[in-house]
This record gives structure tokens, C-alpha cells and sequence, in this order.
């Protein structure tokens, strides 16, 4: 065997179980809700095998004349859902951004600690946590409690079951995953470029924004993509925290599979979601590839 | 204070460690610095140089004493309002821009129009030699490039005085070198004062018109490159700028008695009565007897010859088991030839050359 082949025979070891894991459970059932979306839905469920474009006009604007009239609700509730994830990526990154300034300034051992706090909500089950969020904010919840009992407010208000309870919870859930990235780049920042900038007269504020916030922003962009793209399709969090009243597509999606028993829409539905995602992450590659490869070029 | 640019009074600063303990970083300075002035701050790690320099860039608060640039007080200023700019040892260039936006930035902060700022740039680009590297990203450049551009950054904006945070310990021993007579130049050119901090005790010699030696956060002499190495005021300075051989003693008429019993010969001066003190003797002052030449002797056995080109570095002990080093000129190959053979040597020196410095004595 020459190294070559022997290199690639290695290769083909250690990347087979993933690549034959990925290829079952994975591409296997994507191609299923693809062929699946393109299909008219059974009168009882299942699917009827003939070509159906429907599904996608449901939600673009070609509805089937037959049976419905379009509907713009699914591109409402979808603008929604874009939104719901865009101020949780805001909400997280407030959070773990000045977090990671302090955190990264600690010694090593608090460091790690810090670190370990962080991860620890992975320990409980999610939907446990969830539902600890409605106690604290139902009607009779610890913060109504307190805001009655001193005289704050004269009747509960209404917290829970909003799109501002949604973005809490997806906050809460996604803050650990918005952290890591971030951190990674505050840690690596080199402060003597800072000082730099302050020595050549630049204040704080002009320093964070010509300094600081450039050279981190790559884990920004980072934390963004990663908590966007499953909060866009969370339903986990609107269905405890947003309850019938505020949907987001996930839900939806749920809905047609469980509920409604219209596989093939509820398939279109999540190819529109993955679609977006898809563009997204392709998106972000083909920039940050630019980016190194242009700092590669540079760097020859 | 018209001739003074800086001037620290009483400046202190202790830090506290991990581990619960103080260091006394600066002890109570006083230093002034010249209009022009090329000086040097020297010592060893930990001695206070950076933490002095620091202080005089706003980055290290004071906990006493005062900092005044060019007669205003500069005591409470943060760095950014301070007319001050520094080297940094590693450069610091920001990577996300060009050499140009480096070099432009503290124009830029200052809100310089952009055709005043990019005729700037290039004259202080022209300055290092750099002319028309503005597009060039920070790590395209060498080491010596890198730090062309850090120095370009600090002076595009004529501070009153510019910190050199041991620019050159970076780079290589040529252009190490070639860089200390530039700065020297750009220093001449520009009219304004430096003050560079090193560990380097050559660098310093080499560029400065002054140097303060530093230990325990104190200034233990503050003069020439040239006084500071003939007549350094303790111990600690003799010791740590170039080598030395010291002999401890009492002292007696033209005479310095050690302990051990050795008589080093000196020129007696007046000016100062001491009864002990330290003399020493510059490897260079010694110089390989020939029978009856009237100069003192001390005898070594030898331990090592070293051929450093022009001189050869002779390591011994005398008789009393002091070690003694000394550089004698390679011209003189036949005294060498039998020092060699014989592994002994008569080092003679001329009384003249002998600094006697003056010992505290500890029992008060």
C-alpha cells in the first residue's frame, strides 16, 4: 500500500461511522420531507402519491383553487418567528457580551468556574426549566406576587403567554449558546492594542468602537448564526411560554404534523424554514471564508 | 522648569501580588527630564522602569507624588487627554487595518481632515522608510517593519514626548543595532524627548544622553552613558552596567585593605574621607604585567581564556580565591602564549583607573 492510499484508507476509517450515521438518519429522512412537500395531502392523513405544488402556494401565493384561498398569515407568522429570533440573538448577545469582558478578566480558576455555571443548565431538562418560567410569571407568579403585594400595580399584569415572554424564555435557553463564541473572541483579544488606542488619544468610546468591537466581532457573527438558526425553529418555548396565543413556525410546523395531520404542508413548511437557514449559513461561510482567504493572501 | 519636559515629583506606586504581599514598584521618585533629551531608563525585570513609564503614559495611577508634562499637571489625566505617545514592545498595530489607517489614527481621533491626514502619513511613512507601504496590512511586514510603523503611529502627531517600551528587544542583533542609531536620528530630527526603557545595558550606553539605573523603584544614578560606567555610585551599578571586579575593604593612606588581605593600590582623593569602600576595576583596566613595570599586581590562576576577537577575556582566581575577570588586547600574542602555557597570569593596573565607591557602613 503506498502512504497515499494508506492515508486515505485511514481517512475513510475514522469518517465511515459518522458519514454512514449521518447519511441514515439524516439525508435519509431529509429526502423524505422533500419528495414529501411535493406531494397532495390524504383525505385522512397520510399522502397522495401524485405531483403537488400546492403546499408552497399555501404559503407563497398559489394556493390550490379547489380547496383554499391563499393566505398570508404563514408569511406573517413566519416574519414573526424571523423577528422572535432576532431580538434573542439581541437579548443574548447584551447579556454574554459585557459578561465575557468580565469573565475574561478573571483568574484562571474563577474563569473556569464561571464556565462550568454557564453550562449548567444543560444538566436539568429543558421543559423543566420552562415551566419554572411559568411560575414566575402566570398571573399568581412570584413577580405578579410582588409587584401586587408592594403596591406596584393594582392587578396582575399580564406577562406570560407574550411575545415578550417568548423572547425571555428563548433568552434564557440560548444565552450558554451565545456565550461560548463570544468569549472565545473577548479572551483573545490583545489589550495592549487598547492601550494603543487610548495612548494615541482615542477615548474609551471611540476605542470600543474602532478597536474592540471590530476584533471581536467575529465571535458575534458566530453567536448570532448559532442561536438564530434554532430559534427560528424553536417550538419548545412558544408552546410553554407563548401558549395558544402567540405562534411561532415551529408551532406551526408541530401543529400540521401532530394536529392537523397534513404532512405534505407541513413539510413545505419546514423546507421554507431550512431553506432561509441554509442561505444564512451559506451566507456566513462564503463571508468569513472571504475574510480568511483574503487575510491569507495578505499573509503571503 | 523652562528646560524640563517631564518632571515627576515624589511619584509612588506599590502593588499588591496574588499572594497577599507589597511590591514597591516606584519609591518615591524624582526625576526631571530635558528638552530633547534622549534618556534611557535601565534596570533589571521588576526594577520599576516599565511601571515609571506607565505612569507617565497615564496607564499605572499614582498612589503619591505628581506627573507634570511641560509644566501642566498630568498627575489625574487618563492616557487619551495626555500629549504623550508610546512605542509598544510588541508593536500593538492594530491587525483589522491598514498601515495607513495606523499610522492615521490618532489624526483621525483628532478629527484631521482626511487630504491633511493622508500628506501626513506619508511624510511620517517617508521618515522610517516606508514610503508607499499605506496599503500593506500590519502582518505582511517583517518584525523591523512592524516596528517602523508603531514608531511612525507615535510620532505622526508630534507628541511632546514619546515612551519607547523596549522597542527593539524583538528583533535580531543587527537590526537591533541598525535601529538604535535611527532612533537616535529620528530623535535629532523630530526635537523631541525620548524616554526608552531597556533591559540592555549596551543599548543604553549606546543611545542615551542620560540613563537612570533603576533597582527596587528607586533612580540609583541618574547621569552620562560615560559617568555612569567610570564612576557609578554603588555597588549595584557598577555591577549591572558592564562587567566588574570588586574588592571590599578599609581603607588606608593610598591603599585598600580586603579582609582576605589584599592591597589594591588607588589614587587618594581628598574630596571625600572614607574608611571603607569598594574599589573597582574594569576587566579592560588590567593589562598583562612585563617584569618591573611600575604598576601594581594582582596574580591569578587562570580557569578560562576566551578569544572574543579583539581581546581575549581572562577568568582566574587569586591566591585568596577571588575571582577576577579581565580583557586584555589580542595584539599581544606572545604574552598570551605563555599565560597560556604557565595557566597564570600578572595582571597590573594603573591606580589611576581604580573607582573607589563609598560604602554605607551598616552599623549605625
Amino acid at each position: 500500500m503506498t502512504i497515499a492510499s494508506r492515508r486515505r484508507f485511514q481517512l475513510a476509517l475514522l469518517l465511515g461511522p459518522v458519514s454512514a450515521f449521518l447519511a441514515v438518519f439524516f439525508l435519509g429522512p431529509l429526502a423524505i420531507m422533500v419528495v414529501t412537500s411535493f406531494l397532495a395531502p390524504g383525505l385522512y392523513g397520510g399522502v397522495e402519491w401524485t405531483f403537488y405544488p400546492h403546499n408552497f402556494g399555501r404559503i407563497l401565493g398559489f394556493a390550490d383553487p379547489m380547496f383554499e384561498e391563499y393566505d398570508p398569515i404563514y408569511i406573517a407568522i413566519f416574519l414573526r418567528s424571523v423577528e422572535i429570533a432576532a431580538l434573542t440573538v439581541l437579548a443574548t448577545l447584551l447579556v454574554c457580551y459585557p459578561a465575557a469582558f468580565c469573565i475574561a478578566r478573571l483568574s484562571e480558576r474563577s474563569k473556569n468556574f464561571c464556565l462550568f455555571l454557564i453550562t449548567l443548565p444543560f444538566f436539568t431538562s429543558l421543559i423543566v426549566r420552562l415551566f419554572v418560567w411559568v411560575l414566575i410569571l402566570r398571573q399568581t407568579g412570584l413577580v405578579n406576587e410582588v409587584l401586587l403585594s408592594s403596591g406596584l400595580t393594582e392587578r396582575p399584569l399580564d406577562l406570560i403567554y407574550t411575545k415578550g415572554a417568548i423572547i425571555l424564555g428563548m433568552t434564557y435557553v440560548f444565552i450558554p449558546f451565545m456565550f461560548m463564541p463570544v468569549y472565545a473572541s473577548v479572551e483573545k483579544l490583545d489589550w495592549t492594542l487598547v492601550r494603543a488606542s487610548l495612548d494615541l488619544g482615542a477615548g474609551p468610546i471611540r476605542t470600543f468602537w474602532r478597536i474592540i468591537l471590530p476584533l471581536t466581532a467575529p465571535g458575534i457573527a458566530g453567536g448570532a448564526v448559532i442561536v438564530f438558526i434554532p430559534a427560528l425553529g424553536n417550538f419548545v418555548v412558544p408552546a410553554v411560554l407563548g401558549g395558544a396565543k402567540v405562534m411561532m413556525f415551529g408551532n406551526l410546523i408541530e401543529q400540521q404534523f401532530l394536529a392537523a395531520r397534513n404532512w405534505p404542508f407541513g413539510a413545505a413548511l419546514a423546507m421554507m424554514v431550512m431553506s432561509v437557514m441554509l442561505i444564512m449559513m451559506v451566507a456566513h461561510v462564503v463571508l468569513s471564508g472571504r475574510r480568511s482567504a483574503a487575510a491569507a493572501a495578505l499573509a503571503r | 522648569m523652562q528646560n524640563s519636559i517631564v518632571r515627576l515629583v515624589e511619584a509612588s506606586k506599590a502593588f499588591t501580588t496574588p499572594e497577599g504581599g507589597i511590591v514597591t514598584a516606584l519609591d518615591r521618585i524624582d526625576l526631571n527630564v530635558r528638552r530633547n533629551e534622549f534618556l534611557t531608563l535601565l534596570g533589571p525585570s521588576g526594577c520599576g522602569k516599565t511601571t515609571l513609564l506607565q505612569a507617565i503614559s497615564g496607564f499605572v495611577e499614582l498612589d503619591g507624588g505628581s506627573i507634570l508634562i511641560d509644566g501642566e499637571d498630568m498627575t489625574d489625566r487618563p492616557p487619551y487627554r495626555r500629549p504623550v505617545n508610546t512605542v509598544f514592545q510588541n508593536y500593538a498595530l492594530f491587525p483589522h487595518m491598514t498601515v495607513g489607517e495606523n499610522v492615521a489614527y490618532s489624526l483621525e481621533v483628532a478629527g484631521v481632515a482626511k487630504p491633511e491626514r493622508r500628506e501626513k502619513v506619508a511624510a511620517a511613512l517617508k521618515m522610517v522608510g516606508l514610503e508607499g507601504m499605506e496599503a500593506r496590512r500590519p502582518r505582511q511586514l517583517s518584525g523591523g517593519q512592524q516596528q517602523r510603523v508603531a514608531l511612525a503611529r507615535a510620532i505622526i502627531a508630534r507628541p511632546k514626548l514619546l515612551l519607547l517600551d523596549e522597542p527593539l528587544s524583538a528583533l535580531d542583533k543587527n537590526l537591533r543595532q541598525a535601529m538604535q542609531i535611527e532612533l537616535k536620528t529620528l530623535q535629532n530630527e523630530l526635537g523631541i524627548s525620548f524616554i526608552f526603557v531597556t533591559h540592555d545595558q549596551q543599548e543604553a550606553l549606546t543611545m542615551s544622553d542620560r540613563v537612570a539605573v533603576l533597582s527596587g523603584g528607586r533612580i540609583q544614578q541618574l547621569d552620562t552613558p560615560r559617568a555612569i560606567y567610570d564612576h557609578p555610585v554603588n555597588t549595584f551599578v557598577a555591577t549591572f552596567i558592564g562587567a566588574s571586579n570588586l574588592f571590599e575593604g578599609r581603607l588606608d593612606g593610598d591603599r585598600l585593605m580586603t579582609a582576605d588581605g589584599m592591597a589594591i593600590r588607588h589614587q587618594p582623593c581628598d574630596r571625600r574621607i572614607l574608611t571603607q569602600a569598594t574599589a573597582l576595576i574594569r576587566p579592560e583596566q588590567f593589562f598583562l604585567a612585563e617584569d618591573n613595570a611600575p604598576f601594581p599586581t594582582i596574580d591569578i590562576d587562570l580557569d578560562q581564556i576566551v578569544f572574543v576577537g579583539s581581546t581575549f577575556e581572562l577568568f582566574g582566581r587569586t591566591a585568596e580565591g577571588r575571582k577576577v575577570v579581565a580583557e586584555v588586547p589580542a595584539n599581544r600574542r606572545s604574552l598570551i602564549g605563555t599565560v597560556e602555557q604557565t595557566r597564570k597570569a600578572r595582571l597590573a593596573y594603573d591606580p589611576a583607573a581604580v573607582h573607589l565607591i563609598g560604602t554605607t557602613t551598616g552599623a549605625a
